[in-house]
């Protein structure tokens, strides 16, 4: 696993002393932990971090603030791998950050996951090489819903999706659900052809999937 | 239940307003109408007695409106309390006597209207009524003899007075009645209730706002608090974990540490989305109405034509309005699918909830309905439901939304 520069953006300091810990342990390195969204907007663009890990809600409004200023560092840095750590399961939040930037990787997480600490980090490494992450809870809620056009996929299409939303590899996909590779790439194009998605760059479409089930 | 006005009083059957002091307070406050007609009963005898030219009598009359007009706060003194022979209960205090005062030309218009027009209509009502009576009581007073118009047989007379002496105890009812609405109409001139009625609901506002920022210092304090530490120590945990072998025998106990903490976590973020959801101050209403709809494990349709943010506490109220009648649609209504629409029209915002389920929702039964509708009502809204039973259910929401 390649290390990681990450700049951390976090108000709570034991959450702040305890994510930095974490991803040293894991070898990555912490070119800077901030505790509000003016000093992250200031350090991102100085220290070009491989990845930027954000609270949502930050100093000194204590709202979206991180979130916006993630955004805002999307705007100016396209390239650049975001990573949302929040307490909400908002769709909003997840499908503004999304919609905002394709090209790199984009990652929604809920707080809880960054104690399944070997999870969390692969969720970040996956990130930082540019693919799509969203919370399993997020997912979850997503997939709860039975509305068009998602009622038209199977449950297990349905399964396939979520795991898509994780940021998970066909290869992936199809150890975790025990079934050959090319099962998954046929599940695939079964969603990408009821989510109406015509053929085209194969990553990009996967991200519209994903999309489609965060905007309902 | 013993009447408080006159007015209810009328409304008494014919035996006990009769044997009440309701018609005698009614005549004794009709009668103390007479005393502000004093002024223009002088002003008519002046004019009688001088016969002034055109120019005098000009001056005479614009006098005497300028003395009625002096005299109004006066005059509405005595009706206010007058009125307490016909109606009693309490006023609310008198407004200062100030120019700028609105209440002062209300009792100065109420002081004309009733030294100039309403003495005389109160007058005719009771002579109207006491007439035919108090005719027929005197008809053996009434010439008789050849010429005379009914025949004097002192038999048929009798009769006459006595029917007279039945109906008198009648008149009770119009005099009552008459006292009873020049009392409503009074009270609606020198104390009019809206005033109070405002600062009823103001002070009702006001707590719902108190309750309001409660709920968001009760969710910081949770979100900043318990919620950060508890994910620090699952970090911590995480970090243990790692440190430890499966085979260790703490392992399993690490493992179930971390489990129980992301299941604290949970019900934590649970919790605090129920207290106040941070997406309805980020996003607006919308954006926390489509929120709630994509939990709502009965698919639910969104018509939503709202642009820009609404006053926060219209936006609160109509939060947890659809959040409740979504609850109760996924709960109680047996509904296949929802609807939810949200518009803004006339500095209104409403909001209506639809489903095809069994209907026969009842605010009686729970208490969530009746909490929506009270909560409405402090920002000064109103809820309407329908739900026959049988289906569909439709709840309709209203908010005064000024923007």
């Amino acid at each position: 696993m390649r290390a990681l520069r990450v700049v951390l953006a976090e108000d709570s300091v034991l959450l702040r002393e305890g994510l930095t810990s974490l991803l040293r342990h894991f070898g990555h390195e912490v070119a800077a932990a901030v505790g509000d969204a003016a000093a992250l907007r200031e350090q991102v663009p100085l220290l070009r971090p491989d990845i930027v890990v954000t609270d949502v809600r930050m100093p000194p409004g204590f709202s979206d603030e991180g979130l916006r200023a993630a955004l805002a560092l999307r705007a100016e840095l396209p390239d650049l791998p975001i990573l949302v750590l929040s307490q909400y399961v908002e769709q909003t939040y997840a499908a503004e950050l999304i919609d905002a930037g394709r090209s790199a990787g984009t990652g929604y997480l809920l707080k809880d996951r960054v104690g399944e600490v070997s999870e969390f980090v692969d969720g970040l490494v996956r990130v930082a090489d540019g693919h799509t992450v969203i919370d399993p809870e997020v997912v979850r809620q997503l997939l709860d819903r039975r509305r068009d056009p998602l009622h038209r996929l199977t449950p297990r299409e349905r399964e396939v999706l979520g795991l898509v939303a994780e940021g998970r590899s066909n290869a992936a996909i199809a150890r975790r659900l025990v079934v050959t590779e090319a099962a998954v790439a046929k599940h695939i194009a079964g969603i990408l052809a009821k989510l109406d998605l015509p053929p085209a760059a194969d990553d990009h479409r996967r991200v519209l999937a994903v999309l489609a089930y965060l905007r309902g | 239940m013993t009447p408080r006005t006159a007015l209810s009083a009328a409304a008494t059957p014919p035996w006990r307003l009769a044997r009440s002091a309701w018609p005698w307070r009614s005549l004794g406050y009709l009668a103390a109408g007479l005393v502000p007609a004093a002024l223009p009963m002088a002003l008519l005898f002046g004019i009688e007695l001088l016969r002034p030219g055109r120019t005098a009598l000009i001056g005479l009359l614009v006098a005497a409106l300028l003395v009625v007009v002096a005299a109004g706060p006066l005059i509405a003194g005595f009706d206010r309390r007058r009125l307490r022979l016909v109606d009693t209960r309490p006023l609310p205090a008198r407004p200062p006597l100030r120019l700028r005062e609105p209440g002062t030309w209300r009792e100065i218009g109420y002081a004309v209207l009733s030294a100039c027009v309403a003495w005389w209509l109160d007058l005719a009502v009771v002579l109207l009524s006491l007439l035919p009576p108090l005719m027929l009581i005197s008809a053996p007073l009434q010439p008789s003899g050849p010429g005379a118009e009914l025949p004097a047989s002192p038999w048929f007379t009798g009769m006459l007075c006595a029917a007279g002496l039945v109906l008198l105890p009648l008149t009770a009812y119009p005099i009552t009645a008459w006292a009873g609405a020049r009392a409503a109409i009074a009270r609606a001139v020198l104390a009019p209730t809206d005033t109070d009625l405002v600062e009823v609901m103001r002070s009702r506002e006001r707590l719902a706002a108190g309750f309001d920022s409660e709920r968001r210092r009760i969710e910081r304090d949770l979100h900043d608090g318990a919620q950060q530490r508890l994910v620090a120590l699952s970090v911590t945990l995480g970090l243990a974990r790692l440190q430890v072998a499966d085979v260790h025998p703490v392992a399993p106990l690490l493992d179930d540490a971390r489990q129980q903490t992301a299941a604290a976590l949970a019900e934590l973020r649970e919790l605090i989305r129920g207290v106040h959801p941070q997406v309805l101050s980020d996003r607006g209403l919308a954006a926390a109405i489509r929120d709630i709809a994509g939990r709502s494990p009965v698919p639910v349709e969104l018509d939503l034509r709202l642009d820009g943010r609404l006053p926060a506490p219209v936006e609160v109220t109509a939060y947890f309005a659809v959040n409740e009648a979504l609850a109760n649609l996924a709960r109680h209504s047996s509904a296949a699918a929802g609807r939810v629409a949200a518009w803004t029209q006339d500095r209104r915002l409403v909001l209506e909830v639809q489903d095809d389920g069994a209907g026969g929702a009842d605010p009686a039964r729970g208490t969530g309905l009746t909490g929506l509708a009270d909560r409405a009502a402090a920002v000064g809204g109103r809820l309407l439901l329908a739900s026959p039973p049988g289906g569909p259910t439709l709840l309709r929401v209203e908010l005064p939304c000024e923007r």
